[in-house]
């Protein structure tokens, strides 16, 4: 942000217009001073009532995390971090009498997921999701979770499943995402604070679309989500996540885990939109986004589909993969990432094929303006068992204005002679004759954009439930503000 | 330097130290071998070698080739050169220009072609300044390491505004004898403003034995200059080969490169080129076809500085058995580099399933106004094309090896040379099951 003071009320809102989200809300927060060691490690368990077993699980990726170093590989640059200069838990105060309805919500959460634009009544009522709003941490709100409870169906906050559902637990935590997996994913399991649960039973279609809001509060306070969904037999779930964070100046990270299992013949289907404070005009502040995104199909038939629009974070790292294990499964991968500004991306997807017939898709749709620098970066890795597998990868870039970078680094291997893998990568500008077109018929130039834009990316919208898709469209017109014309 | 790396490297100081230190070349040798020394072998831990182990080159305990190798199947030596092409032939036998079996002919007026070794001896001012400006190309280990033993190999230099009236085919012929051993040629070929010349490397061996090829060729084309060069790889499979092709190219150059591997146990090609002005035009055509255990890895860089240049890339795998193979391609464009058009392909056929393929097209990209698209096929024969033929009562042997041949013939047939053409294809079909069959038919 500026600090130009200027009296005329119109300029000040301009000049605040660049991320209409920006603001904090006054909470009082429960925060640990910042710091990590073994006692932190240990603070956080003992503050979430968990049991010894996770404590030791906790501890055992800690250790593991103190011997790693931090990944340099990807096509990014990092202002280094100090791990000692972030808070590891941050919690709404009124922790022990938690709200059991949504009367008895503080009216200031209510106010503030006004401003998200989600009245949680509302919005419950007639979209018919179910939303648990993560805030700073720990779960507030749990809506619909009788109504799902009727079907079988668990959707919950971590710490609740922790406390309700330890045994699920403990079968299926770090089962894909191994606590050592990397640095990210280590620390992630050191020092995780919450996250969301969701258990599918066996044949159930989850009846309405599961949905989580992320956002980070707290000044200076890492976001460690951890995010597990399970799906049996012949069952479906459409998640969705989706993230605004305030304007603040110093980086914030955010290194979240997300594991899907999915047995025979069942889907997941996971959607994200991603908009966190990207950073100022100079690239100062912004959130560092540190993933692990990861989905095994243990089940034959089983599938796992990945859509993500990525417009926000100052850095985003994040590759979103599926281990196809079961004979015939599928994954997918849809993704529209944008870099605006001093925005950096390196994200992609991973695709393991391990079972028979396997398929993949992944369309990856990168978008470059300003200084920003976007780079796919994937993996699809056929083993020799995984005879007759598919893979379909088509990875564009879009580039707007001659300071922006698009960077394409795939990999392929294959290793059996029955699979067919087809990879297509193109990358150009924004296309002239179009804006012209456009203009010719009395469309202005910004308006141009977006619809030039909205194609581009039509492929994956279509992916995306319907209000995602609509939220999706405006965040890129607000993203892309000011950098043609 | 690691202890690890001082082990492997004491051999190399063994045979540096039997280099004559009183040659010209020397200091720059020494430069390079202190590169080499300082960064050592590459290993999996480098991205760009992540897919190629060097360990057994690096714990190979190679020595200097004995350059009289003494007697030379004449026989199998023949199969390697050109006999019907006018050419400008030189053979090279375990990296010494052997007079006997070459054929300089006649130059235009002004072309020097000449070997290493007498340039070295005779006029060291006339290359010092070329090879003092590309020792950045010392970054890469096995360049260094060449540079480290250079001592002989190929002098080209083509005055402005002439063409070279016929090829020039260098031969490298090595032959191993008991002890493993080792060559490192090098090729320079300078392009003056508007001259033209075509270029055809063979490597290949008489006789049986463990060895290693580690060859870098530099080409530097001046403005409106163009460039034709092959290499054809056709090493035993108990061969190590490490090549290094740099090209340079100035303003409205054509550089054309056609890089063919066929042989080898462990096969590495470096290119890296290098368009430094506008309206540059660079093809660069690939055919491996690799079995038995081979394994073959093409590395290529593309550094596009200036605006309007255009780069195509296409590379074809077909592997069998247990053959692997790594194709890396890098389209590098500057924010400078507007207009730019670069395309790259890479296609490959596995036609075992024990056979295994790595692809890694990358496109790193600064300028906006581009048009840059990369693709990458792995796959088997078409059935239908397959079933096609067979209702056409042609068996199946004949049918995957027609198919096959038609996949690889694309790029063979980018050959202008008609004897160099006719060679491929036939190590093509002798390759393929009922390939003769074919060859009768076409």
């Amino acid at each position: 942000m500026t600090n130009v003071q200027t009296s005329d009320p119109l300029d000040q809102w301009v000049e605040n217009k660049e991320y209409q989200w920006g603001w904090t809300t006054d909470i009082e927060s429960d925060t640990f001073p910042p710091g990590l060691n073994e006692d932190v490690v240990k603070a956080i368990s003992a503050k979430k009532n968990e049991p010894d077993w996770l404590l030791q699980w906790r501890l055992e990726a800690y250790r593991h995390w103190l011997t790693m170093e931090e990944p340099n590989w990807a096509n990014l640059n990092i202002a280094p971090i100090d791990f000692q200069a972030i808070s590891y838990f941050s919690a709404p105060k009124s922790d022990a009498d938690r709200p059991k309805s949504l009367d008895e919500v503080d009216p200031k959460l209510l106010e503030m997921y006004e401003k998200l634009g989600i009245p949680l009544e509302e919005r419950a009522v007639l979209a018919g999701v179910a939303v648990d709003a993560v805030i700073d941490s720990v779960s507030v709100v749990t809506t619909f979770k009788e109504e799902l409870g009727k079907v079988g169906v668990i959707f919950c906050s971590f710490s609740d499943a922790v406390q309700e559902h330890p045994e699920l637990i403990k079968k299926w935590l770090g089962t894909v995402v191994p606590p050592n997996d990397n640095y990210f994913a280590a620390l992630n399991s050191a020092v995780f604070t919450d996250g969301s649960f969701v258990y599918i039973p066996k044949g159930v279609t989850c009846p309405m679309e599961l949905s989580t809001y992320f956002r980070i509060n707290a000044i200076a306070t890492g976001q460690f989500e951890r995010t597990l969904i399970i799906a049996e037999d012949d069952s479906y779930v459409s998640y969705l996540e989706g993230c605004t964070a305030p304007m603040r100046d110093e980086n914030q990270l955010h290194a979240a885990v997300v594991e899907i299992t999915t047995m025979e013949n069942a889907t997941v289907k996971y959607s994200t939109i991603q908009n966190w404070y990207p950073g100022d005009e100079n690239g100062v502040g912004g959130i560092f986004n540190f993933v692990t995104k990861r989905g095994k199909c243990i089940g034959d038939r089983s599938r796992i589909s990945w859509t993500q629009v990525e417009t926000g974070s100052a850095i985003t790292w994040k590759y979103p993969s599926c281990v196809l294990e079961g004979d015939d499964s599928i994954g997918e991968f849809y993704s529209v990432a944008l870099t605006n500004m001093h925005q950096q991306a390196d994200t992609g997807t991973k695709m393991v094929h391990i079972g028979k017939n396997t398929k993949s898709y992944i369309i990856s749709k990168g978008i470059s303006a300003g200084v920003g620098q976007n780079t796919y970066r994937g993996l699809v890795k056929v083993l020799p068992q995984a005879i007759n597998s598919r893979n379909f990868t088509q990875c564009d870039s879009m580039l707007m204005g001659d300071r922006c970078g698009a960077h394409t680094f795939p990999y392929i291997e294959v290793g059996n002679s029955s699979s067919h893998v087809e990879h297509e990568a193109t990358t150009s500008k924004i296309g002239e004759d179009q804006i012209f077109y456009c203009n010719q018929r009395g469309i202005s130039t910004e308006d141009a954009v977006s619809l030039i834009i909205n194609g581009f990316c039509k492929e994956v919208f279509a992916e995306l439930p319907m209000e995602f898709a609509v939220e999706a469209k405006k965040l890129l017109e607000v993203s892309l503000e000011g950098s043609v014309g | 330097m690691t202890t690890q790396a001082l082990v492997e490297s004491t051999s190399l100081l063994d045979a540096f130290d039997t280099l004559d230190a009183a040659s010209p070349i020397h200091t720059l040798r020494a430069q390079a071998f202190e590169t080499f020394q300082a960064n050592g072998f590459p290993t999996l831990r480098d991205e760009q070698w992540r897919y190629t182990n060097v360990k057994p080159i690096a714990k190979g305990r190679f020595s200097l080739a004995n350059p009289d190798a003494g007697q030379v199947d004449a026989e199998r030596l023949r199969e390697h050169l050109l006999h019907e092409t006018p050419c400008h032939q030189l053979v090279f036998i375990n990296g010494k220009f052997d007079e006997s079996s070459s054929d300089l002919g006649e130059l235009n007026s002004g072309v020097r072609l000449e070997t290493l070794a007498s340039v070295i001896a005779n006029d060291f001012a006339s290359i010092i300044e070329i090879l003092d400006s590309t020792t950045d190309i010392h970054r890469e280990a096995f360049t260094a390491l060449n540079s480290s033993f250079m001592a002989d190999g190929v002098f080209l230099h083509v005055p402005r505004g002439v063409e070279l009236d016929k090829p020039v085919h260098v031969v490298f012929i090595t032959v191993p004898g008991g002890e493993p051993i080792m060559t490192h040629p090098r090729v320079l070929v300078v392009a003056e403003e508007s001259s033209k010349a075509t270029i055809v490397e063979t490597y290949a061996t008489v006789g049986e034995g463990v060895y290693f090829t580690n060859t870098v060729t530099e080409i530097i084309a001046a403005n409106n200059a163009t460039i034709d060069h092959y290499k054809i790889e056709r090493e035993s499979d108990e061969a190590f080969h490490i090549s290094s092709l740099n090209v340079t190219q100035g303003r409205d150059t054509n550089v054309t490169s056609h890089n063919f591997t066929l042989g080898g146990k462990l096969v590495r090609n470096h290119l890296n080129c290098f368009l430094k002005d506008e309206g540059c035009n660079s093809t660069f055509n690939g055919l491996v076809m690799a079995h038995d255990k081979q394994h073959v890895d093409n590395y290529l860089r593309i550094d596009h500085l200036m605006p309007n240049c255009n780069s195509w890339e296409y590379y074809k795998t077909i592997l069998d058995d247990h053959a692997k193979s790594i194709f890396t391609g890098r389209i590098y464009v500057a924010q400078d580099a507007q207009k730019t058009d670069a395309k790259q392909t890479s296609a490959n056929l596995l036609l075992s399933d024990t056979a295994h393929v790595t692809t890694k097209p990358q496109l790193e990209i600064f300028a906006d106004d581009v048009k840059c698209t990369h693709g990458a096929t792995i796959g088997q024969l078409e059935e239908e094309q397959m079933f096609y033929l067979q209702a056409r009562g042609i068996d199946a042997a004949s049918a995957r090896s027609l198919l096959i041949y038609a996949f690889a013939n694309e790029t063979i047939s980018e050959v202008k040379v008609k004897e160099i053409r006719d060679t491929l294809e036939a190590v093509l079909l002798d390759r393929l099951p009922q390939g003769h069959q074919l060859q009768g038919g076409l």
